[in-house]
């Protein structure tokens, strides 16, 4: 589904990323882990599109196509999602509009005409039910005054209403108590499908309890240096990341 | 040969009003005629409001009177069925409907409509007739005619425009709607003036529209003045909605006695050249004051608002909100000004102008200002300027929501913080229906009518 090779990227003349390999598979789980600083969110921002950051170098398909081609819209339509860090707030835009507008921007991509308002609101009750988000939260406005728990429990009901080929869950955990994290956990795993893919971007093994990777990867100064399966994310959380950092176990 | 002198556009007015006094005065009732000499007096004097008039720095007046409008001291007689030409089209709103066309009140079985609960709905002038003693206690009561020579000028030669009285304790849910139309084979300048009394206890929404139907030229001064008794309500929602080819100068005159309370909103949607001038007296204790703006400009367009809120006495609060969206070359302005008097402690009063700029050729002036006596209020206020948020759009974009479909949606939730203040749910999900035709640049026409004069 999703093939990297070679993949640098800089921010500001600065390289960030040095050289990335990964593949993922539709029905798998990947974890990407590291100390801060290391290119996570690097990566993710390169594979949606983000305008800060520039590839220099390598390449990234998607299902074939060539992914950097494209603009973060048209990534989004043909499946990619990612579950945002840091939820943007937008003020004067409901919740209900927001969906309405990508719900039916991701139909028409297909070829398929907008859902109707009482199909529209259907979908919306199913999968707020899914996700177990407080009903009120879609009547607001985008993120705005959500706490941290709303905000992140928000991306999986976006996710859940788009249902992308692959998600990407940036420090997802982030701000959570262990409540909102079951809740989160759960609605990604309830999404969970053969033919779809989850990479979960974290610097702890606690979310990995809930959400079970099958591959494990340490990103560290922008290449991964070492990959294997769930065993170790718990070696990670014994030893922390400094033997990584000093180049043992490799 | 003759000689050819140029005269001003402040002298040819004067001198119009002398040359057609008899004309004027003539049918016009003596509440309206008793103020004028004074009026064209200070208009001689003042002339109009000069760029060194700190009020109007962001808004030349003068070249608006040099172009050559018509003028009518009666109505002219046109004939059609107002239903014709005009149908407001928003369905579920029943409202008490008066329309003022060319600047006079248009009949609609007579001259003055009174329901049943004493609610007065009338032309000015036969109001000052029928009702003087009313019309005579509130009418140019508030109008600054010595120091703003446009309202001086209106005051001289206003001969009608709409009276709307509220008696004490009548509590009126259905909203009283004041359609203004400009409509005329040539180009025509209008100055009427509205009279709004709602007296102690009394509840009432205006929504006042103006539209232009006739793609001529025209400029409108207009003078209104509104009188809000103790533990009244009032809401108030103007919607602007003309041709480039028009231009509005806009006076509004609030005061507002104990415990009242009183919500403007002004939604300019298009037109010309906007001027608006609010003023709030906060005239009695526990009174409360709220002010709403939103203001789209596009391609040459210009839009400018002035607010003055005055704290004149203890505990009152005024919360304040303009918006500007602003694209092309338009420009626009707010200046907006608290005035907290020395005896007015415990005062709350906020204010905020908010601006998105789509282009850089796009411009806008702000200028808060807070001018406070007393030591014990809070007050604050703000004003940014900025262009639509990178963050946002790339949020709603890896949605899959495209560029332009999401700055749509940005630009339209940031408009939506005014336009929600409006109460009436109707109204509401309409004026948020135009604001986005607006935006997305299709034609928001809120009638049948069958010009594409927008």
């Amino acid at each position: 589904m999703l093939v990297i090779k070679d993949l640098h990227a800089k921010i500001n003349d600065k390289e960030i990323l040095k050289g990335i390999n990964l593949e993922v598979k539709a029905g798998e789980v990947h974890a990407i882990m590291g100390p801060n600083g290391s290119g996570k969110s690097t990566l993710a921002s390169v594979l949606t599109g983000r305008e800060l950051v520039e590839v220099t170098h390598g390449q990234v398909e998607f299902n074939g196509k060539n992914l950097l081609e494209m603009s973060p819209e048209i990534r989004s339509r043909e499946g990619i999602f990612l579950s945002f860090q840091y939820p943007v707030e937008i003020p004067g835009v409901s919740m209900v509009n927001f969906m309405k507008a990508a719900v039916n921007e991701h139909r028409k991509y297909k070829g398929l005409g907008p859902l109707s308002a009482s199909d529209f609101l259907k979908l919306l009750r199913e999968r707020k039910e899914l996700v177990e988000i407080d009903s009120a939260l879609t009547n607001r406005s985008v993120n705005e005054g959500f706490s941290g728990g709303e905000k992140k429990k928000n991306e999986i009901f976006q996710m859940a209403m788009l249902e992308p080929k692959l998600a990407i869950l940036d420090e997802t955990d982030s701000g959570l108590d262990i409540d909102a994290l079951r809740i989160v956990a759960n609605g990604v795993n309830k999404l969970k499908r053969p033919d779809n893919a989850v990479v979960v971007i974290t610097h702890y093994q606690r979310l990995l309890d809930y959400i079970v990777p099958d591959f494990v990867h340490i990103l560290y100064n922008g290449r991964i240096v070492k990959s294997a399966g769930k065993e170790l994310a718990l070696e990670l959380e014994k030893k922390g990341y400094d033997w990584i950092k000093n180049g043992e176990g490799l | 040969m003759t000689q050819k002198t140029t005269i001003s556009p402040r002298e040819e007015l004067v001198s119009l009003y002398l040359e057609n006094l008899d004309m004027i005065t003539e049918g016009s009732p003596d509440i309206l005629n008793r103020f004028r000499e004074e009026a064209i007096q200070h208009f001689k004097l003042l002339g109009f409001p000069s760029a060194k008039n700190e009020k109007y720095k962001y808004s030349k007046i003068e070249p608006l009177f040099t172009k050559d409008y018509e003028k009518y001291f009666a109505p002219k007689k046109i004939s059609f069925r107002i239903e014709d030409i005009f149908r407001c089209d928003i369905p579920e709103l029943d409202t008490h409907l008066a329309v003022v066309l060319n600047g006079f009140y248009f009949p609609n079985n007579g001259l003055t409509t009174k329901l049943p609960n004493g609610i007065i709905i009338s032309s000015l002038a036969e109001a000052a007739r029928n009702y003087p003693d009313i019309v005579g206690k509130y009418y140019n009561a508030q109008a600054e005619n010595d120091t703003d020579g446009l309202v001086a000028l209106n005051t001289a030669f206003v001969q009608d425009g709409v009276f709307i009285y509220v008696p004490k304790g009548v509590v009126e849910e259905k909203p009283i709607q004041l359609i203004n139309l400009l409509l005329s084979t040539e180009n025509q300048l209008v100055q009427y003036r509205n009279l709004i009394v709602v007296e102690e206890s009394a509840q009432a929404n205006v929504l006042i529209c103006d539209h232009s139907l006739s793609p001529m030229q025209y400029l409108s001064n207009v003078v209104t003045e509104v009188h809000v008794g103790a533990n009244a309500s009032l809401e108030m929602v103007k919607m602007q909605n003309e041709h480039n080819d028009s231009a509005q100068l806009n006076h509004s005159y609030i005061v507002q006695e104990r415990d009242s309370h009183v919500k403007t909103n002004v939604l300019s949607l298009h037109g010309g050249f906007i001027r608006n001038n609010l003023k709030m007296l906060l005239n009695g204790e526990g009174a409360d004051a709220h002010a709403y703006g939103l203001y789209l400009a596009d391609r040459s367009q210009h839009t400018d608002n002035y607010t003055y809120i005055d704290h004149a006495v203890p505990n009152c609060s005024s919360n304040e909100l303009y918006k500007g969206i602003l694209d092309d070359q338009a420009t626009g302005a707010f200046f907006g000004k608290i005035l907290v008097r020395q005896d007015a402690q415990k005062t709350q009063a906020y204010q905020a102008n908010n601006n998105l700029l789509l282009t850089a050729d796009a411009k806008v002036s702000t200028k808060p200002q807070l001018e406070i006596y007393a030591d014990d209020v809070k007050c604050s206020h703000g004003a940014t300027v900025g262009q639509i948020d990178r963050e946002a759009l790339f949020y709603m974009q890896s949605r899959g929501i495209g560029e332009h479909e999401a700055t749509l949606l940005l630009m339209f939730g940031f408009a939506h913080e005014v336009v929600k203040q409006v109460s009436i749910e109707s109204l509401r999900d309409r004026l948020d229906d135009l604001v986005e035709k607006r935006l997305r640049g299709e034609l928001s026409r809120c009638n049948n009518c069958p010009m594409n004069c927008c």
